[in-house]
């Protein structure tokens, strides 16, 4: 026998085109260009020579593609006397970064487990103090620091910078890392203590191991922070050391000369790689760090 | 007894301390010192250099009659609310919309989330290229057959700082989106289920009942926000350094330029003091909040 009639079975197939889909995936299709379309304009100036810019428009992909741009940003675009480009600060700010970062990261993550397991009288209140201090605006900090850094004989100089970074990168380095380890079960903490093992040797052979997550997290958190900043880089350093983001405003905000908005824009997205590359290749990484960073307390 | 005690307490635990050492350092010398020294030389004559002759409440008399000082506290109070406003209207609109168990959500995401791995300093220079009016936005529209049209906030005194807020908007609110949507993963589903049960509309579920549950999470966005929002300063430097004229000049700035272009150091510490308090008239509401209420409730 033959069943001619096919009744239909499980649910009635949704269709993708319903008026909340349409507007749902438009509003957010729209979201995204406000996102995206800065970064495309950036791209796509980069690449065209000052005539096409001067006649075209900002939206419109290159005719005539050039790497001449990003050649003169990175090696001859002038700030001042030196015209070496936007290399230099490159170089400079890799050398604030490296230091910097590792410095800080191996004080946060000893102190964070320092105030966890091994309390002291007052540990309490001093970190209690230090996240506090977070949310002071450095302007109030900045020139009694010029005066220490001074009397150090650390100011203008890469390691006064360095310092600097650690001091304000410790906040939020070490809530990162008291959080890591108050989650650690204290019966590992004791055992470890019974077999006879003291401080560093439960940090260096038990703790370490475990946090290499929480590690990475506070590596990229203290990368995209230091290289963006500016504030610091343009108080406690000299022209000759200037960080990436400084060379670079001095650059485009430079008032003499023709402007050449294609260098300009090369010279933006150079310095934006590191951070942005950084972004894309750690992902989900980066996501925690950021989270872990905005909620303090 | 007591005394021979006192070196074995101090000893005690001696690597925690050791180990603690930066952040003691940091905390006494950094954020209570240096704040402390800050606020004292407020009220004294420094100019080039500081000096200890106090003059009592003179730097700040003159603080609040310096137009430049009142356009900058104007500025951050629009810049302030505005961004206040729109980060947490935006932040939580999109992160209720990628909420909706939707197609491509991560992609959408790291889209909205990238401006944020960008730093200030490059988010203003883009923004200045965009808005540029001879050949940014403005042009590419009158090109396109409506020669009237004017879009130029950053050659507009009157507009100027709607003009930055773009720019900060853009770069800080996937920040915001992505704590929202944390909080927004939080909410139980079956409060979901009930509310479709009883036939509470969408909307309504979301105003009067996920927003009031999400409340810790507005309360992390709002402080994250008024934080950011009186240091603004390298957004300000790079896209319009305080111009056209002084109309864009923010407090951290005038603190800047007072201490290391104008050779005025007590107008710096006068003006830094007042950055402080701005501060701390909104963290200690919520300080209380936050751990006065916990105290409370054990």
């Amino acid at each position: 026998m033959v069943n001619n009639h096919i009744v239909p079975n499980g649910p009635k197939p949704k269709s993708i085109f319903t008026a909340r889909n349409i507007m749902l995936y438009g509003t957010l299709f729209v979201v995204a260009i406000y996102y995206i379309l800065p970064l495309y304009v950036m791209i796509v100036t980069s690449l065209k020579g000052m005539p096409e810019i001067r006649l075209g428009n900002i939206f419109a992909p290159p005719l005539e593609v050039t790497f001449q741009p990003w050649v003169k940003a990175w090696s001859t675009a002038c700030t001042g006397l030196n015209c070496d480009g936007l290399s230099r600060g490159f170089w400079n700010s890799v050398q604030i970064l490296i230091p910097s970062v590792v410095l800080s990261i191996i004080i946060a993550s000893v102190n964070g487990y320092a105030l966890v397991n091994w309390k002291f009288k007052g540990s309490e209140v001093f970190f209690a103090v230090l996240l506090f201090g977070a949310f002071i605006p450095y302007q109030v900090m900045i020139y009694p620091i010029v005066i220490l850094l001074r009397e150090m004989g650390l100011m203008g100089s890469l390691w006064g910078l360095v310092l600097v970074h650690t001091v304000f990168g410790m906040p939020i380095l070490t809530l990162l890392f008291r959080n890591y380890f108050s989650s650690v079960p204290e019966e590992l903490f004791k055992a470890a203590r019974i077999d006879g093992a003291g401080f560093w040797g439960i940090y260096f052979r038990i703790m370490l191991p475990m946090a290499v997550p929480i590690f990475v997290v506070a590596m990229i958190l203290q990368v995209t922070g230091i290289w963006n900043d500016f504030l610091f880089g343009v108080i406690y350093t000299k022209p000759d050391i200037y960080p990436m983001t400084v060379q670079l405003n001095n650059i485009v905000n430079s008032v003499q000369g023709v402007k050449e908005y294609n260098v300009n824009m090369a010279a933006t997205l150079l310095t934006g790689l590191v951070p942005l590359v950084l972004y894309f290749v750690s992902g989900k990484l980066f996501v925690r760090g950021i989270a872990a960073g905005a909620v303090k307390g | 007894m007591a005394q021979s005690m006192r070196p074995n307490t101090l000893l005690r635990n001696l690597n925690a301390k050791i180990a603690a050492m930066p952040m003691i350092i940091t905390v006494l010398v950094i954020f209570v010192g240096c704040t402390i020294w800050t606020v004292v030389h407020s009220f004294t004559k420094s100019r080039m250099l500081p000096k200890l002759e106090f003059i009592g409440f003179d730097q700040y008399e003159r603080l609040w009659g310096t137009s430049r000082w009142l356009i900058s506290i104007e500025n951050l109070f629009i810049y302030g609310i505005c961004s206040l406003v729109l980060s947490l209207v935006i932040g939580f609109v999109l992160a209720a919309l990628l909420d909706q168990k939707i197609r491509f959500e991560n992609t959408l995401r790291s889209i909205i989330l990238f401006p944020f791995a960008l730093s200030f300093v490059v988010t203003g220079l883009i923004w200045q290229w965009i808005l540029n009016p001879d050949l940014g936005i403005q042009s590419v529209v009158r090109d396109l057959g409506w020669t009237s049209f004017a879009f130029d906030p950053l050659y507009n005194p009157d507009i100027v700082i709607y003009g930055v807020l773009i720019a900060g908007i853009w770069q800080g609110s996937g920040l915001i989106m992505v704590l929202m949507l944390a909080g927004l993963r939080g909410i139980d589903e079956d409060i979901w289920n009930a509310s479709r049960i009883d036939g509470i509309p969408k909307w309504k579920t979301y105003l009067f009942i996920v927003i009031p549950m999400m409340k810790p999470v507005f309360v992390t966005a709002i402080v994250l926000i008024t934080s950011g929002i009186v240091k603004v300063y390298d957004l300000i430097v790079a896209q319009t350094n305080g111009g056209p004229g002084i109309a864009s000049e923010v407090p951290a700035k005038y603190v800047m330029d007072s201490m290391f272009l104008k050779q005025n150091l007590g107008q710096g510490f006068a003006a830094s003091t007042m950055m402080l308090l701005c501060v701390l008239i909104i963290l200690i509401p919520y300080a209380y909040l936050e751990f006065g209420g916990k105290r409370n409730g054990k």
